[in-house]
């Protein structure tokens, strides 16, 4: 299927799923590395801000007042704990009342005044000695008698042990990521696999079918491709008709010329021979009006074949009924077919609108015109009018009608004497009965006392 | 302040001289490695020595120092970016972990340096190559075997009559004045509990304080001093190799064992002086510094020949920033204090 050069110019239906997920993963990919990375920072950072604060909290909790001053005794666990970070080192300074060091570090960065605002442990960013770090400042009020005021500490770290935390707690988070990504691809294949096999399926089926074979794809799909089956189904219903029509047409072309050719080709045959010139006149009088006939039977023939392939394969539009019946007494071949004859046109103020072809309808209306000049008698009536909810298109001519045989034959196809007779009124009926049926109506035979009417009745359309 | 002063002065006196200067290698050699260490030339000579035997077109420059006075240049030079030297060695290994802290110290790693355990390394900045305990060191003439302490307890019992023969000649290292002798005192006082009883045992006897492994040596061999405490044992054992009246005791209870700390001041390791470390920390190099007593394991014949030490009493001191308490400043004065108000009396 996706080898044909049509196809190829449209993407595979694998690719563009296995293209959408692996944008959806590159980008799902992408967002949640980004967040990994926050969240291990941000893990990494509460742990070793938690020594921070425990390390500080066991410092301040050592300054002690002996004698109205401050006195540090700093504790060993403090720094036990601060090395639970081991590769990290570690600065520390005590501040006493009057903001002189009391021990560590003398010149620590200071937190960023900003910060100050909280009486809680501040956090902050800053270098020691050249290499980033992350301090706490904390403090620790004093109300002796001797010793008023707050005694600050200031504990700080490097940041190696938190950047190996962090990329250790974000590497695996990807671990589990990738895996995780490699699985859902894995799936996909399986069930992009899985979702597809009905198509190909559906491609076995049809490449395994008889060329000949039109009838309907009876293979069970899924809902999705249901709606393609199905119209490749009516795709091919219409070619199964068209064919059919075709072959009809070629059937009837040959079962229906053949005899009146035979009969033409004899007559012509009498008439090189026949040396009376009085009878070799007749015979050719009797070869010209075959020949008309003939022309004829071909005319109808080509107008059946054409409406069978058009309502099959037109549009159907709103038409006006009057029109086409204008149009056709408009066309004036009754002068040329039936000459003197008397035609009528019957039209109303009202359109008389049906869904239908206008070139299949105007086609079938003027076969049942050239029936009613060809077989009908003088006046001939061309109408149409609205009957409740139908539309009527009617020709109506003085005469009788055709026989009770041509009635009983109505509708077929062959109209076997008609044509050997070169009387072609059945193929005609045919013709307006199967563009009448092909819109949803039908023909309607009606004998009055003013003559024969013969009607294609549809239902009426309210559109305009 | 007044006693700060004079510690910062006693500090500052010797800071700016090496006691000794000895030059290692051919003299024409292309690469010279200043060493400066607080070990004695004579015991770190024959490591060096065969460490240049193998690195023919080297040459060390053995600076022997002072701890505190090492100290005071090393981090005096890593306040002006200059280096003088490309290896120190000290025994005072707080003051080591003190300068790797202040970023004085350069990084180096191989095979060797990494294998030391935990303790023994940090940062990859710090490693301790060398093991020698804190023993007890007596005279076997005049300390008869019944009474020779085991522990620190048997020191204290020693101590407790009024009328004890051990009065006044119980010596032990002048603080002050040792980086090391400062080191043993703290880890005594983080150890155990024993320490506020030494410590007040030697007030009331009057024992005493004074300089340097070499002189409390001999003045334990000629008699002036009966035991000496806290002495380190690559000395000791040296010595009583030679001289058979000296009777060595690793305490039972527990005892420290110290391992010098080497460091490369600077921001950058020469590869010659990392060759050096390297040498160390082989299975060479750590056996010429057994050879040489520098690092002395459980059982070794010199030490304690007749009681069994159990290895679990070795304590070792880690190289861990913890020892940047011993740093502190308000913690060493009142340490230092402390230790002064005893010895004064």
């Amino acid at each position: 299927m996706t080898e044909s050069p049509r196809s190829a110019s449209t993407l595979s239906l694998s690719a563009r799923l296995a293209g959408g997920l692996v944008v959806l993963l590159v980008v799902g990919g992408v967002v949640l590395s980004l967040a990994t990375f926050a969240y291990g920072r941000a893990a990494a950072r509460e742990a070793f801000d938690r020594l921070l604060v425990g390390a500080a909290s066991s410092i301040a909790a050592s300054v002690s007042v002996i004698e109205g001053a401050a006195v540090v005794d700093l504790p060993v666990s403090a720094f036990d704990l601060l090395a639970l970070a081991p590769e990290d080192r570690i600065a520390y300074q005590v501040r006493g009342v009057d903001g002189a060091v009391l021990t560590g570090y003398a010149d620590l960065p200071q937190p960023p005044a900003a910060r100050l605002v909280t009486s809680g442990p501040v956090y902050y960013d800053a270098p020691f000695t050249g290499e980033p770090a992350r301090f706490i400042r904390l403090t620790r009020r004093f109300a002796e008698r001797d010793l008023s005021g707050t005694i600050e500490v200031i504990v700080g770290q490097t940041l190696r042990e938190r950047n190996a935390l962090a990329e250790d707690i974000a590497l695996n988070a990807l671990m589990g990521l990738a895996i995780g990504g490699a699985a859902v691809v894995l799936l996909a294949v399986l069930v992009v696999r899985s979702a597809l096999r009905p198509l190909d399926e559906l491609a076995l089926a049809l490449a395994a079918r008889d060329p000949q074979d039109l009838t309907e794809i009876s293979t069970a799909v899924p809902r999705e491709v249901a709606s393609l089956v199905g119209a490749v189904n009516g795709f091919m219903g219409r070619l199964e008709r068209q064919f059919d029509a075709m072959r009809n047409l070629i059937s009837d072309s040959a079962h229906q010329l053949r005899t009146p050719v035979a009969a033409l080709r004899a007559q012509a045959d009498l008439a090189t021979q026949e040396t009376d010139p009085d009878r070799r006149d007749r015979l050719i009088g009797r070869i010209h009006d075959r020949s008309v006939s003939l022309g004829r039977l071909l005319d109808q023939m080509l107008s059946r074949a054409l409406v069978i392939h058009r309502i099959d394969s037109a549009r159907r539009e709103a038409v006006d009924l009057r029109d086409i019946a204008l149009d056709i007494v408009e066309a004036g071949d009754h002068k040329l077919i039936a000459p003197g004859a008397e035609v009528r046109l019957e039209i109303g103020e009202t359109p008389v609108i049906v869904l239908g072809d206008p070139l299949s309808l105007g086609e079938a209306a003027k076969n049942l015109f050239r029936n009613a000049l060809a077989h009908g008698r003088a006046p001939i009536v061309l109408g149409a009018d609205v009957q409740g909810a139908q539309a009527r298109l009617w020709v109506q001519d003085a005469g009788p009608g055709p026989s009770a045989a041509v009635r009983a034959q109505f509708g077929d196809r062959f109209v076997r004497s008609a044509a050997a007779d070169g009387r072609s009124a059945g193929l005609g009926l045919s013709i307006a009965d199967s563009v009448a049926r092909a819109f949803g109506g039908h023909l309607a035979l009606e004998d009055s006392a003013e003559g024969f009417r013969v009607a294609i009745t549809l239902p009426q359309s309210g559109e305009r | 302040m007044i006693r700060l002063t004079l510690l910062l002065l006693c500090l500052a006196l010797p800071a700016r001289a090496q006691e000794v200067v000895r030059a290692f290698g051919p003299e024409n050699a292309l690469t010279r490695l200043v060493l400066r260490t607080t070990t004695d030339v004579d015991i770190l000579a024959p490591t060096v020595e065969e460490f240049l035997a193998a690195h023919p077109g080297l040459a060390i420059v053995y600076e022997q120092w002072g701890s505190n006075a090492l100290y005071q240049r090393s981090s005096e030079e890593c306040a002006t970016g200059e280096s003088g030297a490309d290896i120190v060695i000290s025994s005072a290994v707080h003051q080591m972990i003190r300068l790797v802290n202040d970023r004085c110290a350069a990084s180096w790693q191989s095979s060797f340096s990494t294998g030391l355990p935990d303790t023994l390394r940090w940062r990859d900045e710090i490693w301790g190559v060398t093991r020698e305990p804190a023993v007890m060191v007596y005279n076997r003439s005049l300390v008869p075997p019944d009474q020779v302490p085991r522990t620190r307890f048997d020191l204290l019992d020693l101590l407790r009559p009024e009328d004890s023969r051990y009065a006044g000649r119980i010596a032990t290292y002048e603080i002050s004045q040792s980086g090391l002798g400062y080191l043993f005192a703290y880890m005594d006082s983080q150890e155990a509990t024993t320490f506020g009883a030494l410590m007040e045992a030697f007030a009331r006897s009057g024992a005493v304080a004074t300089c340097c492994s070499a002189e409390i040596i001999d003045g334990v061999q000629r008699g002036d001093y009966l035991i000496a405490y806290n002495i380190l044992g690559s000395y000791a054992v040296t010595e009583a190799l030679r001289d058979p009246t000296l009777g060595i005791v690793a305490p039972r209870d527990y005892t420290l064992v110290l391992s010098r700390a080497l460091i490369f001041p600077g921001s950058r390791v020469r590869p010659e002086a990392g060759a050096f470390l390297d040498f160390l920390l082989s299975p060479a190099g750590q056996l010429s510094l057994a050879a040489n007593n520098l690092a002395i394991s459980a059982d070794n014949p010199a030490i304690n020949t007749e009681a069994d030490a159990p290895d679990s009493a070795r304590r070792l001191i880690p190289l861990a920033p913890a020892l940047l308490v011993a740093m502190d400043r308000a913690k060493s004065e009142r340490f230092l204090s402390d230790w002064r108000k005893t010895f004064a009396q």
